[in-house]
């Protein structure tokens, strides 16, 4: 089993009136297990299910409510702290879309607070963050400095009171990445939102998002970046869209996004052997919620830091991580 | 999955999956007064699968995990596949309901009003229920008491009843032997014993009460009654809620209306006959 009743039920959500108990119940799982419950329990809205079913989904719903009303509230922190820099706090991913209310926004789950500020001010972001009592999750040196070195992102800070996380990017992939997409271009082309925030302009959201699911990443939850995409790319403009992710070096993945979006979620597409490959991976899902296709799913996990790093940096960093006791899952 | 069973507990159904059949026969026997609806829409889904390629086989061990999981819970034996099934249908209920303000605490009823005892592991409160409930009233639950939203009434969440080391010998001296599980030797927690509660209850695990009085047991050398504060009462259920935060303000509303009209005792007892003692002259002493 894969997960396709569930890119069905997201596609077109009457079918799921034709589920019988043990349809519903490998649609939930999955559906939990993809992050997707939220999102799904929008897009059946008031259709008659079961009565066990309408419990769930108004409980994923309340959920999502609450997920998105403390993701703006920790926007809002992060802006109050970061008053001094020059220019907005340009949010990304999901509390974007909740901030500028999106359609990939409704139902959606929102973890970390991401936030990109240009590279230079790294340093004077730091200092206010901690000021305002964030702090590092962990410090490990090699880690630490491996993120400083590579990554596009700081290491993950966690604010001392509420618990919550924040990723500071300064740029969109890792410094590795065989991409580089224009964060400067980015952060100029951001659109203002009210209280001192900003999202990226509709093309960079489409390209930002592609960028992680394609270019980066093992596609761990990729149904969700992938619906993400989906709905970002309604009502984009195609040529537009062309222009900037060439700009961005992104422009085989992007059209390679808009293919999986329509293949799964849209009106379908014209496939190559590799969206094929890429769309195995992403379904690898069972009806109890569990990763199917370990093989599969390892070898994109060995992509992912292939993609990230040469490879005697890639052997160095693996024997590192593995002395230190890490395997993959 | 290889194997499965579906469990109504109060008002959740578990759906469990396992690699192996031996916990989920256990779990068929100990718990065959429930509701088994096999091929019904479970609100949670759990899995018992093995900790790594060969672990079906090989040195079995479990994995626990399901809708909701800790990446980071250490593996079990299969030995302890009981004990493996009960803590994942709990984590699908600490880290996933939403239908009530869920305290981690026992419960017990008479007369249609509950008694809720909450303090940390070890403080006493299950044995005391299941003492309790081998004495006249009626179990609730030795884990979760549930706090309805809209109401303020205390739900029952009657699972199996959890016990730790001289616990065992207490309630095995109290309870007929076919309501005892089988002895787990040996697990994180020392050597745990199930209890089945009582038939009558578990026929009226869909029975609220009203609360009527909140406990702070704790096993101590000498006996002890104290008053409690409000303000402490409620910050000490906070910390004994696991969705406290994630309810929101229907949350902050349902414990503000437990703690203000609810009373709470502190009490520090010798022995299980002590403290029921305690517990009967201050429920006789309620208006």
């Amino acid at each position: 089993m894969s997960a396709r009743p569930l890119v069905h039920a997201l596609r077109d959500p009457a079918t799921v009136t034709g589920l019988d108990e043990s349809g519903w119940n490998a649609l939930i799982a999955m559906a939990r297990a993809e992050r997707l419950i939220g999102t799904l329990a929008h897009r059946i809205g008031d259709r008659p299910v079961p009565q066990a079913v309408r419990a769930i989904l108004t409980d994923a719903l309340t959920d999502a409510e609450r997920e998105a009303r403390q993701a703006l509230w920790e926007a809002d922190r992060a802006a109050e702290a970061l008053a001094p820099l020059d220019g907005p706090v340009i949010l990304l991913k999901g509390t974007a879309y909740a901030a500028a209310s999106l359609s990939a926004a409704q139902g959606r789950f929102i973890g970390d607070l991401d936030i990109l500020v240009p590279r230079d001010a790294l340093p004077m972001v730091e200092q206010a963050l901690f000021a305002a009592g964030w702090e590092w999750v962990k410090s490990d040196p090699y880690d630490d400095a491996y993120y400083r070195q590579w990554m596009h992102e700081l290491p993950p800070l966690i604010h001392a009171s509420r618990d919550r996380i924040i990723d500071v990017h300064h740029t969109v992939l890792p410094l590795t990445a065989r991409q580089t997409p224009d964060a400067a271009a980015m952060i100029a082309d951001a659109v203002p939102l009210p209280n001192g925030l900003a999202i990226l302009s509709p093309e960079d959201r489409i390209c930002h998002s592609v960028a992680h699911l394609l270019a980066d990443g093992d596609m761990q939850g990729g149904l969700r970046n992938l619906w993400d995409i989906h709905c970002l790319l309604d009502g984009a403009d195609d040529r537009r869209l062309a222009q900037r992710a060439a700009r961005h070096g992104l422009a085989r993945h992007v059209r390679q996004a808009q293919r999986l979006a329509a293949a799964l979620y849209g009106d379908g597409a014209r496939l190559t052997l590799w969206d094929r490959i890429v769309i195995a991976r992403l379904l690898a899902r069972d009806g109890w919620g569990r990763e199917r296709r370990k093989l599969l799913v390892f070898a994109f996990y060995i992509r992912s830091h292939w993609l990230r790093m040469p490879p005697a940096m890639l052997a160095h960093h693996l024997f590192t991580k593995w002395r230190k006791g890490h395997r993959p899952a | 999955m290889r194997h499965q069973l579906t469990l109504g507990i109060g008002p959740a159904t578990f759906r469990i999956g396992s690699a192996w059949r031996q916990p989920l026969d256990q779990l068929a026997r100990l718990y065959a007064d429930y509701p088994q609806p096999s091929g019904t829409i479970a609100d949670f889904t759990v899995r018992l699968q093995p900790a790594g390629f060969t672990r079906r086989w090989l040195r079995p061990s479990i994995f626990i995990t399901g809708d909701h999981g800790l990446a980071d819970a250490a593996p079990m034996s299969l030995a302890h596949g009981l004990l493996a099934a009960e803590m994942g249908m709990n984590l699908q209920m600490a880290l996933g309901w939403r239908r009530h303000l869920l305290l981690h605490a026992s419960s017990v009823e008479r007369d249609g009003r509950a008694l809720v005892m909450t303090g940390e592991s070890g403080s006493g409160k299950s044995t005391l229920a299941a003492q309790l409930g081998e004495r006249g009233w009626r179990l609730m639950g030795d884990e979760f008491a549930l706090l309805d939203l809209d109401t303020g009434m205390i739900f029952p969440f009657p699972r199996l009843v959890s016990l730790k080391n001289r616990a065992i010998d207490v309630i095995a001296g109290e309870a007929p032997p076919e309501r005892m599980g089988p002895l787990l030797a040996g697990t994180a927690k020392g050597d745990i014993r199930h209890l089945v509660p009582r038939a009558d209850a578990i026929a009226a695990m869909g029975q609220g009460a009203r609360p009527a009085m909140l406990i702070f047991p704790r096993f101590g050398p000498e006996a002890e009654l104290r008053a409690v504060g409000q303000g402490e009462v409620f910050m000490r259920l906070t910390q004994a809620s696991t969705n406290y935060v994630a309810l929101g303000e229907p949350g902050f509303a349902a414990l503000t209306r437990f703690v203000t009209s609810v009373p709470a005792r502190a009490i520090d007892f010798p022995s299980g006959d002590a403290a029921i003692a305690m517990v009967e002259q201050l429920w006789d002493q309620l208006p």
